[in-house]
């Protein structure tokens, strides 16, 4: 083997631990795990060149200020509207409603786990909690369209069949876990002494809780925070569901939206022609959509690094 | 406690004054309220599937295909395809991504820029939503390729998806065995290689099987990349490898999709199979863990 030959060809500097006669096939061993490795690398490569290339045939087409500052989302009618904004809009009402579900029922969780429970129940009720992550989200979708949704009618809240309340709502239940277990591991990381500084000083426990411990492990806090909502910003099933299918410029909760992935969803499950205008709007909007979570999924595995590298 | 109080000040450590108290309740009443939401929450949705679902379990959804007749109307194509696919993403996601942990734990030195973006881009693509693989799924596979929607498009894609949960659970179990075993095999003479196979291996399987499962059982009841490569609404045969499909999650979301309230229960009765197999995977992988486990 040619690679072989020249790391021999250089005299070894000290003696290694080890086998002193290289075996044949140690070398092609590591050439086959690094072609493993490169797997994920042409995944996210994949990814790139697999929406770019139509999204940019895309823009020659339509107008990138358009499609960005655009009122009207119509591909299917004559003539087609490629305009943006209601399916961003219909993303960020469901997200917003999903955020204020999973940050203060996410968080609150997560103090109790890191705080408050005992080891014996903390071993118990973490993993019963992720077991709400664990349930697909087309079951999740059936429960906001069949509970979720006659259940707002029920207590006065004048929802329609779909709504990006509803969907909303069944989203931020489903992150709950997400959010809990992201922070309690960057509570779990703050050092004892912090806590013990502040009893001898006299504060009571939900003080130290929420002065010492929560500041101490707010980049942590805050990734969990930028994960959960990159997470509600991709949810497909729930919002396809229980969402609607109506492209709508509005924020009002009660009304039927339609997110980017629902639209991405609904396109690609019927037959479109290759190469035609409406199956390139797949790809634009799933550009937009990976771009958007990209962000903040790099944004919260700095935030993330940042605390592990305080404390350890 | 009481230690350390006075009558002067009766102030136990970790409680303090009368007002905090109040606070310190109002404030554990949020925390544990928090918690119950989610359990409530879980709690509803079984209750809701159950009552809804268990009527129309019968012998007929396992074994019958679709129809427009709710009342003939079953998932056998559907359950079969999940079970296909399952097999084929086994099959695929440990070799890779057990290759891809060994290389990142035992081969790959992490100083290097190219290691720590390896690192950087399994992170990222953990976090990629699903539908965007099903986006790639569509772009490279069906069309591409030319494959169609095929059931091995279907698998290819959710083994894409997944790779990352079995990468990072395959370096943590790999991770938790101790270097001495390794010194101990290099101080007799064995390779690098023969180090992995031989002792990292056989010690991190536990973990690694766990994770595998528990990534199955994630593959299982993912819907959205499925709908851009698969989702053909009615197919009564059973699944080939080339062959159009319909996993068991499309087909609950067709049927939720449909206007009739029979369609519905239907699903629901779908969703208590899907949530069975999915328990009963997870019930592997703890029994698993808690089976071969091993304390160092």
């Amino acid at each position: 083997m040619a690679t072989q030959d020249i790391t021999n060809a250089g005299a070894r500097p000290a003696p290694r631990l080890g086998a002193r006669k290289r075996r044949p096939g140690e070398d092609a061993i590591k050439v086959a795990l690094i072609a493993c490795a490169f797997i994920s690398v042409a995944t996210t490569l994949g990814i790139v060149i697999a929406l770019l290339q139509p999204a940019i045939e895309f823009f020659r087409e339509i107008n990138f200020i358009d499609f960005i500052t655009g009122t009207r989302w119509a591909p299917l009618f004559e003539p087609p509207d490629f305009g943006v904004l209601p399916l961003i809009s219909g993303t960020i009402s469901v997200t917003i409603w999903a955020t204020l579900v999973m940050i203060p029922f996410g968080l609150g969780a997560a103090i109790y786990l890191s705080e408050y429970a005992r080891p014996r129940i903390r071993k118990w009720l973490k993993p019963a909690l992720e077991v709400l992550a664990g349930i697909p989200t087309v079951v999740f979708g059936y429960f906001a369209l069949l509970f979720m949704t006659p259940l707002l009618q029920k207590v006065g809240i004048d929802v329609g069949t779909f709504s990006a309340l509803s969907a909303g709502i069944v989203v931020g239940v489903l992150l709950i876990p997400t959010v809990a277990s992201i922070s309690e591991d960057a509570m779990a990381a703050v050092p004892h002494d912090l806590r013990s500084g502040a009893y001898a000083l006299g504060a009571p426990k939900f003080k130290v809780a929420t002065r010492i411990v929560v500041p101490a492990a707010i980049s942590g806090i805050v990734a969990s925070f930028v994960l959960g909502i990159s997470r509600a910003i991709g949810e497909t099933m729930i919002v396809y569901l229980a969402a609607g299918g109506q492209p709508n410029l509005s924020f009002n909760p009660t009304e039927a939206v339609q997110t980017m992935t629902a639209f991405i969803g609904a396109t690609g499950l019927g037959d479109v022609p290759t190469g035609s205008l409406e199956y390139k709007t797949i790809f634009a909007v799933g550009l937009a959509l990976f771009v958007m979570t990209l962000v903040m999924n790099i944004f919260a595995i700095r935030l993330v690094r940042k605390y592990r590298e305080v404390y350890e | 406690m009481s230690a350390e109080t006075t009558a002067a000040h009766p102030v136990a450590i970790g409680k303090g004054r009368d007002s905090e108290r109040f606070f310190g309740r109002l404030f554990l009443f949020y925390l544990l309220f928090s918690l119950a939401i989610g359990f409530t929450m879980l709690a509803a949705l079984l209750i809701k599937v159950l009552i809804d679902g268990i009527p129309s379990l019968s012998w007929q959804l396992l074994s019958a295909g679709p129809s427009i007749d709710p009342a003939k109307a079953g998932a056998r194509p559907a359950i079969l395809a999940s079970l296909y696919i399952g097999a084929l993403l086994i099959a695929f996601t440990v070799p890779i991504g057990v290759g891809t942990a060994v290389y990142l734990e035992e081969y790959a030195r992490k100083d290097r820029w190219y290691n720590r973006f390896l690192e950087l881009n399994i992170q990222n693509l953990a976090g990629v939503p699903s539908i965007v693989y099903g986006i790639l799924g569509l772009a490279f596979l069906v069309r591409g390729l030319g494959l169609g929607r095929v059931l091995l498009a279907g698998a290819l894609i959710l083994t894409l998806l997944v790779l990352p949960t079995v990468i990072v659970a395959s370096r943590e179990a790999i991770r938790a065995v101790p270097d001495s075993i390794r010194q101990g095999a290099f101080a007799l003479g064995a390779t690098k290689w023969q180090v992995v196979w031989k002792q990292v291996l056989p010690a991190s399987i536990p973990g690694i099987a766990t994770g595998s499962i528990l990534a199955l059982s994630r593959a299982i009841g993912e819907t959205a990349p499925l709908l851009l490569v698969g989702a053909v609404a009615f197919v009564s045969f059973n699944p080939t490898l080339l062959g159009s499909f319909t996993a068991l999650p499309i087909q609950i979301f067709q049927w939720i999709a449909r206007p009739q309230d029979e369609f519905k229960a239907l699903a629901a009765a779908a969703i208590i199979v899907l949530l069975v197999m999915l328990l009963g995977l997870n019930a592997v992988a703890i029994w698993m863990r808690n089976r071969y486990q091993q304390r160092w």
